[in-house]
């Protein structure tokens, strides 16, 4: 199938709206392209925020007793930091970008099931968005409980915490209706010849995280509500003094946070199953297994839930069922790991940026992965929960697991989104970069943390400050190569050069399609006879090796 | 491209039957809440609004005639509903 | 091969399943919204068996079983509402979704009544009068006054929603064949139904 290049717009120079240039052309459109790209500017941004929040709590911890700021402030910027990395930035994540860019092309549709809906969640984000921004500057000062909220602090704190935690049930909302969308998109819209067991491992893994936006969202949604009611009306549903359980807040919780870190992570593990096969020139090893292990891991997510609270006063019961739970859900990760690994054994591996991240994810994510079973065995988390080997931890698995494949799925697909390469040697660089930063700023976080070291506390003990020094020192090489990388790409962006449609020698069918996509994705749309990752498609397409 | 599950019809008959069969048991519960048998009562409450809803959703919300995939999905929310609740308690109920 | 600038057809082909889906999909989440209420329920009802008892004896159980009877025939009229459409008798359709509303206000009408009673006599979060009682009461009148809210919230969502499709079945935007909207409307319609069809019995049935 060739693809004509010539005299067909791109979907930068035509919209579904009346409105053909402007403002008014992308806030307004229901393409899923651009709405994915809004989505990329309003997220980049707030994780820049919270990255400079993150250095500013990292200068704070250099050395002990106060450096820059008091108590209260640090309080609030580790709050801050937290609500903005999650709600904002990391559980619309790769859904919201790559997943609303992605999905629909990879599946020879036109766009989502839902346009309008579509439009309809961003919106709402940036509505969500907006509240959490105004509760920082109403009179109370930005809300200081973590980004948990655990009650009692959240109904006694001064704070604006009703406004912050409303902002999060907004997003919340915004979450479901992409789930939705996304959903009924995989059912229905799939091109002729895509039966599921052709589809992108991608598309499988966005469909599974669909699952759980869609379900468990609501859960934090009413817990939510309840909290803020509380604060209201004083109802007592969670208040010892009247018969509640402030336990039960933790259970209700972590029923929405801990498949929330499956929404996180199960994107990034199919960007991972796309990004293997390209740049080992293999088909992937193990399609339907990893599939399935998507499904599975969407499903046993449910069932883990607890293991945040195995220090709560929960019952000796609930705390052996949940750690039983929780090494089980690590079997289909496995599963992941070991056929991504054999898809590159033999394979001819080209090492471009992409591949590179996605070897940075493997080591990371498996440190973190690893570390997890640490936290899961009841008798060990005793000694580390709520200490810095639990934000050592989730910092491995989500910045160093999710963060990565970000970054990584944004040099995977930059090309195709934008007509325009990046420079490599820059790339690789940053990915070597990103690498030693990662490290130095959060490999002490587990000697500190099995030393002792409590989390979100604005003030340590001597013996601890070597190695939060050593941190700090990390947050400021991530500070460097985040630059460096954003640098590359906006410089790209205006002056890289012109790739052809298929850089990387991808048989997905977002590389069939011009550079960037036209309108409606395809001038014609495909018929599925390959198998997936049949990379024997590669003579009939163009590419450059 | 097919434009839904117009061909079925429901009867007016078979609604007003349904609905015939809800008043029974709703009066039936109603009923049986004036007998004290303990944790029974709450169980054979349960059990009838059970037998309600699944009527309500399958005649009324017309999924018997729906496309499989509906009653899949019905099926995997519903489970994972009960399985939250069943872990939920393996907490209060040990305590 | 000629292409024009948007050769691959654009005019909208409607997919009535993926339309149900879409909104099926919606109702679980209401159902998990819900759900997280029950659970919170269940637990204290587990652990306060009695005082649930004694606090339930406070609600009348004649007004909560004739909204149960109420909703029960609004969900009936909704749904002849739809068969009439789809046998293209647009009058009957419009009779029967009004009477639906109807019944849909007599429930908010009720549970006015309802509510402003037990607040005149003192009965409400945070009141005197409920912080005197024990600690289980206090916690089911607390449900009592959260999830019958929600509730009561997505009933007038529902009202809203059926006067809509009331306006588009009389501006014939909603036909025997073009239906799918009055069907969506009918399943939100019936899931506040179901809702209702599990609170009546946990808090007006504990005798």
């Amino acid at each position: 199938m060739s693809i004509e290049t010539l005299n067909h717009k791109s979907f930068f120079e035509e919209g579904t709206t009346k409105a053909k240039t402007g403002l008014r052309a992308w806030i307004f459109s229901t393409d899923h392209k651009r709405i994915g790209l809004m989505y990329f500017i309003s997220m980049a941004f707030f994780f820049l925020v919270a990255v400079i929040i993150g250095i500013l709590m990292r200068l704070e911890l250099m050395a002990p007793g106060k450096t820059i700021m008091d108590a209260q402030t640090y309080n609030s910027l580790f709050t801050l930091h937290g609500v903005i990395m999650i709600f904002l930035f990391i559980v619309p994540g790769i859904p919201a970008v790559f997943g609303n860019f992605f999905l629909p092309i990879m599946i020879g549709a036109k766009d989502v099931a839902f346009p309008r809906l579509n439009l309809m969640s961003y919106w709402i984000y940036v509505i969500g968005a907006i509240l959490a921004i105004v509760s920082l500057f109403m009179p109370g000062g930005p809300i200081d409980t973590g980004w948990t909220f655990y009650i009692p602090y959240s109904i006694r704190s001064n704070t604006n915490i009703s406004l912050a935690i409303f902002a999060a049930f907004v997003l919340g909302f915004s979450s479901i209706l992409t789930g939705l969308n996304f959903i009924t998109t995989v059912h229905r819209m799939r091109a002729p010849g895509m039966g599921w067991f052709k589809m992108p491992l991608f598309v499988w893994a966005t469909y599974a995280t669909a699952w759980i936006q869609l379900i468990a969202t609501p859960v934090v949604g009413i817990t939510i509500v309840l909290v803020v009611l509380e604060r209201l009306f004083g109802v007592g549903i969670f208040d010892p003094a009247l018969g509640g359980d402030p336990i039960l807040y933790q259970h209700l919780f972590w029923i929405y946070s801990h498949p929330a870190v499956y929404i996180m992570i199960l994107p990034a593990m199919g960007v991972v199953s796309e990004i293997i096969p390209t740049f080992a020139r293999r088909t992937i090893f193990g399609y339907r297994a990893i599939a399935m292990s998507s499904l599975a891991i969407a499903f046993v997510g449910y069932l883990v839930w607890a293991h945040h609270m195995f220090t709560s006063g929960m019952s000796d019961t609930a705390r052996m069922v949940f750690s039983f739970l929780t090494f089980i859900v690590a079997l289909p990760s496995g599963v992941k790991v070991f056929n991504w690994v054999a898809t590159m054994y033999k394979g001819s591996i080209d090492p471009k940026p992409p591949f590179l991240w996605v070897m940075a994810f493997i080591f990371l994510f498996s440190i973190g992965g690893l570390t997890g079973l640490v936290l899961g065995a009841l008798a060990t988390d005793i000694h580390v929960h709520d200490t810095y080997f639990v934000v050592a931890h989730f910092h491995y698995v989500m910045f160093g697991g999710t963060g990565t494949i970000f970054f990584a799925a944004l040099f995977y697909w930059f090309p195709k989104m934008f007509g325009r390469m990046y420079n490599i040697k820059l790339a690789n660089l940053s990915v070597a970069l990103f690498f030693i930063a990662f490290n130095t700023l959060y490999f002490p976080k587990f000697i500190l943390g099995y030393m002792g070291m409590p989390r979100r506390y604005y003030d340590y003990l001597p013996q601890f400050a070597p190695l939060q020094f050593v941190s700090t020192i990390g947050s400021w090489l991530m500070l460097i190569t985040i630059i460096l990388i954003i640098y590359n790409l906006v410089h790209s962006l205006f002056r890289g050069e012109k790739p052809s449609v298929n850089p990387w020698g991808g048989v997905t069918l977002e590389w069939r399609t011009a550079s960037p996509p036209p309108l409606e994705n395809f001038h014609e749309i495909p018929t599925v006879i390959h198998e997936p990752y049949d990379f024997s498609q590669l003579k009939d397409m163009k590419y450059e090796s | 491209m097919e434009h839904g599950n117009n061909k079925h019809i429901t009867p007016y008959s078979t609604y007003l039957i349904v609905w015939v069969a809800l008043l029974a048991f709703t009066s039936i519960t109603v009923s049986v809440a004036g007998i004290n048998l303990g944790n029974l009562t709450l169980f054979v409450a349960l059990v009838i609004a059970a037998i309600k809803s699944a009527m309500v959703i399958n005649i009324f919300m017309h999924i018997k005639f729906e496309e499989k995939i509906f009653k899949v999905f019905l099926l995997l929310s519903g489970m994972t509903l009960l399985v939250i609740f069943l872990l939920t308690f393996t907490d209060f109920s040990f305590r | 091969m000629s292409h024009n600038e948007n050769s691959t057809a654009s005019h909208v082909h409607r997919d009535d399943v993926g339309a149900k889906m879409g909104m099926w999909l919606f109702l679980f989440t209401e159902v998990l919204l819900f759900g997280g209420m029950f659970l919170v329920y269940a637990v204290y009802r587990f652990q306060n068996p009695m005082q649930f008892h004694l606090a339930g004896m406070e609600l009348n159980t004649t007004v909560g079983t004739i909204n149960t009877i109420i909703l029960l025939t609004s969900s009936l009229t909704v749904a002849l509402a739809i068969t009439a459409i789809q046998k293209n008798n647009k009058f009957l359709s419009l009779v029967f979704l009004s009477v639906t509303l109807l019944f849909a206000l007599m429930f908010m009408v009720n549970k006015y009544f309802e509510w402003t009673t037990k607040i005149e006599h003192g009965i409400y979060p945070g009141s005197e009068e409920l912080l005197k009682k024990q600690n289980g009461e206090i916690l089911f009148f607390g449900l009592y006054y959260i999830m019958t809210g929600l509730h009561g919230l997505h009933v007038i969502v529902g009202m809203v929603l059926l006067s809509l499709m009331f306006i588009l079945i009389l501006k014939n935007k909603i036909t025997h064949d073009n239906f799918v909207k009055l069907e969506n409307s009918g399943l939100y319609w019936h899931l506040v139904d179901l809702i209702w069809i599990f609170l009546f019995p946990l808090f007006y049935l504990i005798q």
